[in-house]
């Protein structure tokens, strides 16, 4: 983390872009700028400005937004609960998807079928979830308007939340009308997302799958007369998840940096489409905000996929005796 | 399950409707509100957020939608006969949206904040002009400690809004952020940064009661979302979109359109380094250029010619300052200097990608059009970011294509803040034109001081100081059954929206 924030800090000074320099209006003097590098603390040599900044985030202060005015983690937190809740609805969509249609695939053992699905998540992988974004929006003009394109949830509708995670709190809560209204807005901007990951998974997971179909145990379940569908679903599908693990949180790291355009293009107010205005309006304290949060949620990525991998694979976790 | 997708089935149907609501106005807009307090920080000084702001607070003086000033919270204005005075009188009846009236002691509190360094407000340099108030019930005089002949086109202009003293006061800048109030037609009822802002009427309003009791500013700030929001009836109306899709959707069933010139304009900058200290190489760069080709092929006939900085609307417009477009005297100035299409003058010009409508397209053409008299420019593309940097460091490339608004129409805050050598703005640096623009400044004689700015700019002109292009124009949709009066400033007000 130490590592990341210096290298934020120092690449946000070097690219060219002076934030004050956007702030300056017409008619503005080299004293506006003086007085507003004073303001925003840039008048101090870079490294002094550096270690200021560290000493605060290490008192968990990342200064105040200069484009929002509030201050950075503030901003932070009340955008990433709709973040984590589109890349928690895709990365669902995206496993019942793949583990659905891998599981048919290598179940049913149709040529036709095989290819249809490898065909299908070949295509679905090719296109990046951006694009995919504006297929919908695409198709959504022409043949569903009714689908809302933009935003978390009506506007015209005034809502009641406790936390910043409307929907799982919709449905905690059991207002399901509200859950429906959310889910309904959040379903194209998650499906974007999950696309591209589900046919990575469905075309890892299937051949896996295949592999372990093959392996001994499976051919002794089959000559028990035990059935196929059982045996994939009973033995061969937990043999099968290691690799699915490893890509799934490869790729759950890539769904997180996804959401930057994609809850741009649906106007998902989320900490990725905060990113891009950040980025846009130059505001250094909040870059270096979301940059270290989502350095941290990699680092959690990793910590939990090691954990499944043992829950996955007990042999992972125990020592050579 | 069955439950929930029965209800999506039943939200989805009635969401068709959403923007049919004949009390609410939803519109598509293309860029999100970050900051509530029109006066500092970056968001203050940022054209396209100004029709969210005007919505929700008053400015000391209103502008019409042709750009002429009329009374905002502020009924009279003026100086004293020598100029050392100014004497301004505060409307009566105005409230504030917690319903506290609005008083000469908010006006003067708002424009000592503006003044202080320490505020941030980005124009303070203009603000900390006048000082020592007094006020006597609404009038409120100030002593003029330096003159300033714009200042109250300024009250019109980026951060001359006023807030309310006591509640401000009370509640902090960040109480605030998160609780606006103001004393616009409309006030805040809820707010989502980077997705919605939803306004409610303000029925103690002084002015005309607007017509819609809800307005929802979307945040959209994809173009083609833009489009599919209109489009699918999901907004009722939205802008700032490529003008192709501007001439599908105003020719659908159920849509229209209107386009107005805004005070926006393009321009090159020059830089005077290199080859362009050379005035035949600026001329020939100037009248190799066809903008009537570049208007009607690129832009599909959106937008005005111009050969001066300021476009019709502004006080300074000279229709008779003209630069002609003429490839054959571009030629023979660049043979004056030793150039030829054999052995063309080079030079870099930097453009932005996608900022504007058509931008890096327009230079691309115009290149072409350099190339067929003797001038080879070399294309970079950068981020606006970038640009603004390297003007602030007056390293801008030999010529680099920009964009100037200018709301209040002044030629003070068009030509001379883009010409004049000592602004920060500035990348053209010669002592002939700082000693024309100079006097200028603090002129008192308001008709020498327009008249003097129009001598700049034909001075300018003939010597290609800088290369406008062309003054864009602001496409608008809505769904038929809406009236909406454009505004050249280049603001959608939702008051100036009414149903037919």
């Amino acid at each position: 983390m130490l590592g990341v924030s210096v290298v934020v800090f120092a690449i946000l000074r070097l690219v060219p872009g002076d934030p004050i320099a956007m702030m300056l209006p017409p008619g503005a003097t080299e004293e506006t700028r003086q007085n507003l590098e004073r303001l925003y603390g840039m008048d101090k040599p870079l490294i002094e400005q550096y270690f200021i900044w560290l000493r605060d985030v290490l008192h968990l202060d990342f200064g105040m937004s200069t484009q929002f005015r509030l201050p950075v983690m503030e901003v932070i937190f009340n955008r990433l609960p709709v973040t984590l809740e589109l890349v928690l609805l895709a990365s669902i969509i995206a496993l019942t998807l793949s583990f659905a249609l891998s599981v048919l695939a290598v179940w049913i053992q149709r040529d036709g079928a095989t290819l249809i699905i490898d065909g299908a998540s070949g295509l679905t992988q090719a296109i990046p979830d951006f694009l995919w974004a504006l297929i919908f929006i695409f198709f959504v003009t022409l043949y569903a308007p009714s689908i809302p394109i933009s935003g978390r949830y009506d506007p015209r509708t005034a809502q009641d939340f406790i936390t910043g995670f409307y929907l799982i709190e919709a449905l905690i809560t059991l207002r399901l009308g509200t859950f429906a209204e959310l889910l309904r807005h959040a379903i194209l901007p998650a499906f974007a997302l999950a696309l591209p990951l589900a046919a990575s998974i469905t075309r890892l997971l299937k051949s896996a799958l295949e592999e372990a179909m093959s392996e001994d145990y499976a051919i002794l379940a089959r000559t028990k007369g035990k059935s196929r569908i059982a045996i994939i679903l009973g033995e061969a599908l937990r043999n099968a998840l290691i690799p699915v693990i490893a890509l799934t949180s490869v790729q759950l790291a890539f769904l997180i940096g996804g959401t930057v355009l994609i809850e741009r293009l649906f106007s998902l107010p989320g900490i990725g489409s905060t990113a891009i205005t950040a980025v846009v309006n130059r505001d250094l304290p909040l870059i270096q905000g979301v940059v270290l949060v989502f350095a941290a949620l990699f680092i959690a990525i990793n910590l939990i996929s090691n954990g499944l991998y043992r829950l996955a694979d007990p042999r992972l976790g125990k020592t050579d005796e | 399950m069955k439950k929930i997708t029965g209800m999506i089935l039943g939200a989805s149907l009635s969401a068709g409707m959403a923007a049919a609501d004949d009390s609410t106005l939803a519109i598509a807009y293309n860029v999100s509100l970050p900051s509530w307090d029109a006066t500092v920080g970056p968001s203050a000084v940022n054209p396209t957020i100004q029709s969210i702001y005007k919505s929700v607070f008053d400015q000391y003086i209103d502008q019409n939608p042709d750009l002429s000033f009329r009374p905002g919270l502020l009924t009279e204005w003026g100086w004293n006969e020598d100029g050392s005075k100014i004497r301004m009188v505060v409307r009566e009846g105005a409230l504030w949206h917690n319903g506290d009236p609005v008083t000469a002691s908010d006006i003067v509190w708002s424009l000592e904040r503006a003044g202080k360094e320490e505020t941030g407000n980005p124009i303070q340099f203009l603000w900390s002009t006048i000082g020592n108030f007094t006020i006597d019930g609404n009038v409120i005089e100030a002593d003029v400690l330096r003159y300033d002949p714009t200042i109250f086109k300024w009250m019109a202009f980026l951060t001359a809004y006023v807030l309310p003293k006591d509640y401000y006061e009370s509640v902090g800048a960040e109480g605030f952020e998160k609780n606006p109030v103001g004393s616009g037609p409309y006030m805040v009822d809820e707010y989502v940064a980077n997705s919605f802002a939803r306004l409610k009427r303000f029925d103690g309003y002084w002015g005309p009661k607007p017509e819609f009791e809800t307005v929802i500013f979307k945040f959209v700030p994809d173009a083609s979302a833009r489009v599919a929001e209109v489009e699918t009836g999901a907004s009722d109306i939205t802008l700032e979109i490529p003008y192709e899709e501007y001439d599908r959707l105003a020719a659908k069933d159920g849509l229209e359109g209107v386009t107005t010139p805004v005070s926006d304009i393009g321009m090159i900058f020059i830089n005077d380094v290199g080859v362009m200290e050379d005035s035949n190489v600026r001329k020939a760069a100037a009248h190799a250029i066809n903008k009537n080709l570049i208007i009607e092929r690129l832009l599909r006939g959106y937008g005005v010619r111009i050969d001066t900085l300021q476009a019709p609307q502004y006080s300074a417009f000279n229709p008779d300052t003209l630069v002609a477009y003429d490839p054959d005297l571009a030629k023979k100035l660049l043979a004056a200097s030793g150039y030829s299409e054999e052995n063309p003058v080079k030079f870099k010009i930097q453009t932005t990608r996608g900022f504007k409508p058509k931008d890096y397209e327009i230079i691309q053409v115009i290149a072409g059009m350099w190339k067929r008299v003797g001038i080879e420019a070399e294309i970079e593309v950068y981020e606006i970011a970038k640009h603004f940097d390297l003007r602030a460091r007056d390293e801008l490339a030999p010529a680099a294509f920009y964009n100037w608004g200018n709301s209040i129409g002044d030629p003070s805050t068009s030509t001379g803040f883009a010409m004049f050598g000592p602004s920060p703005h500035s990348t053209w640096d010669t002592e002939d034109l700082d000693a024309m623009i100079g006097p200028l400044w603090g002129e008192k004689d308001e008709s020498r001081r327009i008249d003097g700015f129009k001598a700049v700019d034909a001075y300018i002109a003939e010597n290609a100081m800088v290369i406008p292009l062309l003054q864009f124009v602001q496409p608008i949709v809505f769904r038929e059954g809406l009236s909406v009066t454009p505004h050249v400033a280049n603001f959608l007000l939702p008051q100036n929206v009414v149903s037919q």
